[in-house]
């Protein structure tokens, strides 16, 4: 592989600056994902994925800040850029999308409105020519009868619908990156399939890269050609999604695949396979200033991840 | 079954009263407020020429009040744009920022609290002189507590809503966020209290004229009448009940149509006072 990436993270680590020992909550992750490519973070709640993208993002809420790393975007480290510049950078080449399709739109304004804005704000668009684009946009992610549909408010709009509206309005500008923060987690499972072949079609179709973050690893298996696991802020295992579900190296990684019910496996008293679980146990500060963190909850006690928790 | 809104329609209609007195008031009285003066009229009683009565200076008392919704309305409409204005940037910005912005937000707002409102708009007329600018001046910057707490309490809780959020991921500055995602979504609170302002701004315009720092003689402001009419309060009390009366309609048409508005806008408070 000897295409540039579109995004390369390195040595990321996301702490709350101040006095006293700092405790760095994403610690030294760094992937990089090329041009049209769909990667995936995977990782249980509280791993870090969101902060990464958000950190990707510049959007961290205070007291969190990025304390080190290159956030190198098209070759521009992104912590270099100015405000405004990373304003105009959001929504035009990275855009985001939400779990939340019922919040994540303002309640008192059209959806065609709402796209539209996108227009005005990064193409310098009028209101009427954006409107335009806005129902193109909108049939674009197969709302039925977009001319109608532009002049409906949310709360007129299934879960589903809104979130393919939110698609369109991330997409409006064919942004090079697309971060998808769990987009189909609020979703009726008949429409999670749905939605997320959309994204794939749309951003295949544009060359859009995606991030997609989940915790679903069947989510991810199906969308992203390379995968990343996050646990305790690190990201443990990064590869190629097939090779990762074939022969998952980290005992984390193992313990994830091992929790998926099955499809298909046996059933019956004698022949039943059980559900691994991972012990619970949860990450506090002192584990998370340990060298190896996750021995506490390791079935396996693998030496090589004493070194930082790299696979 | 929806409950009629008596507050909202009794309040809309004493409002519409004084705002139809105020537009047409030429149209209503053939008279001029100030310069139809006639001395062998004066301290008449009211009859069928003179509905009000008539002054010390054998004035009009109906046309003078009619005139007078003018000034009131002007005053309490424009005073209470410019509270707005004041009250909802300090209140957004305040909560949206935080920091040490919010602090200085705060600590201005509850020292605006604690001091009578009536007593510093006094002190601001006092130096900047009577008449009608330093009176929208001094109205319009010693009313936005209320606004800019109300502004504060409603950004803070929907600056972590899912949309306020994906604007900012969707490359909004803040001014935007603030202008398009914030401010329209609280626009029914701010209207109840921006009403319930006008109010309080007509009755502390009649105090500040009725005190000889707002509206000069001969023009007739309801406040100013009052000032006049003081003397004549027995032998023509006419001259002080009427001004007086208008002053009452006024404040009590939109008081109940700010409660009327609350009762319309919030469900929660409709299902409690129901």
């Amino acid at each position: 592989m000897t295409e540039t990436p579109l995004l390369d993270l390195r040595n990321l680590h996301v702490g709350i600056p101040g006095q006293g020992a700092s405790v760095d909550i994403v610690k030294d992750v760094g992937f990089t994902i090329l041009p049209g490519e769909a990667f995936g973070l995977v990782g249980e709640s509280g791993s870090g994925k969101s902060l990464t993208a958000l950190s990707l993002i510049r959007l961290l809420k205070k007291p969190l800040a990025v304390s080190s790393g290159e956030i190198l975007f098209k070759g521009d480290d992104l912590r270099g850029l100015s405000d405004k510049a990373m304003r105009r950078l959001r929504g035009d080449r990275i855009a985001m999308i939400f779990q939340e399709p019922m919040t994540a739109l303002n309640p008192l304004k059209t959806v065609g409105r709402q796209i539209a804005e996108m227009f005005v704000l990064h193409r310098g668009m009028g209101w009427g020519e954006a409107q335009k684009l806005a129902i193109d946009a909108l049939a674009s992610v197969h709302v039925p009868a977009p001319e109608e549909r532009v002049r409906a408010y949310p709360f007129q709009m299934s879960g589903g619908m809104r979130q393919r509206v939110m698609i369109a309005i991330a997409l409006a500008c064919d942004p090079d990156l697309l971060i998808a923060d769990e987009p189909t987690t609020a979703l009726d499972v008949t429409v999670q399939d749905e939605v997320l072949k959309l994204i794939a079609e749309l951003c295949s179709a544009r060359g859009t890269a995606v991030l997609l973050i989940s915790h679903d690893l069947g989510v991810i298996a199906n969308m992203c050609q390379r995968v990343g696991v996050m646990y305790q802020g690190r990201l443990v295992e990064e590869r190629d999604t097939y090779d990762l579900f074939a022969n998952p190296r980290h005992p984390y990684t193992r313990g994830l695949l091992g929790a998926l019910p099955r499809l298909g496996s046996r059933h019956g008293a004698a022949g039943r396979q059980r559900l691994v679980d991972i012990d619970a146990l949860i990450a506090d500060k002192e584990s998370l200033s340990q060298e190896f963190c996750f021995e506490p909850r390791n079935p396996v006690r693998d030496p090589r991840l004493r070194a930082g928790g790299g696979a | 079954m929806k409950r009629f809104n008596l507050n909202l329609w009794l309040g809309g209609a004493l409002v519409a009263l004084v705002v139809v007195g105020a537009v047409f008031a030429p149209l209503l009285t053939s008279l001029d407020p100030v310069f139809d003066a006639n001395l062998m009229y004066a301290e008449e009683p009211p009859d069928a020429q003179f509905w009000f009565g008539t002054d010390e200076q054998g004035r009009d008392v109906y046309t003078r009040v009619l005139y007078g919704a003018r000034i009131s309305l002007t005053v309490g409409i424009v005073s209470q744009i410019i509270n707005s204005v004041i009250g909802l940037s300090l209140g957004i910005s305040a909560a949206y920022w935080g920091g040490w912005w919010d602090d200085l937000v705060n600590g201005l707002t509850n020292t605006m609290l604690a001091i009578p409102s009536l007593i510093f708009a006094l002190a601001i007329m006092a130096i900047l002189g009577p008449g009608l600018p330093s009176l929208l001046i001094a109205l319009g910057l010693t009313n936005w507590s209320w606004t800019c707490r109300i502004a504060r309490s409603s950004t803070l809780s929907l600056k972590g809503l899912g949309y306020v959020q994906a604007a900012r991921t969707l490359g909004y500055g803040d001014i935007r966020i603030m202008a398009t995602q914030l401010l329209p979504n609280m626009i029914g609170p701010i209207l109840v209290i921006s009403t319930l302002g006008i109010g309080a701004a007509v009755l502390a315009e009649a105090a500040l004229s009725f005190l000889g720092l707002g509206i000069r003689p001969p023009f007739p402001s309801w406040g100013s009448m009052l000032t006049g009419a003081r003397e004549l309060i027995v032998i023509a009390p006419w001259a002080a009940v009427f001004p007086g009366l208008a002053i009452f309609v006024t404040v009590l048409g939109f008081n109940l149509l700010g409660d009327g508005l609350r009762d319309l806008l919030d469900p929660h408070m409709r299902s409690r006072t129901a």
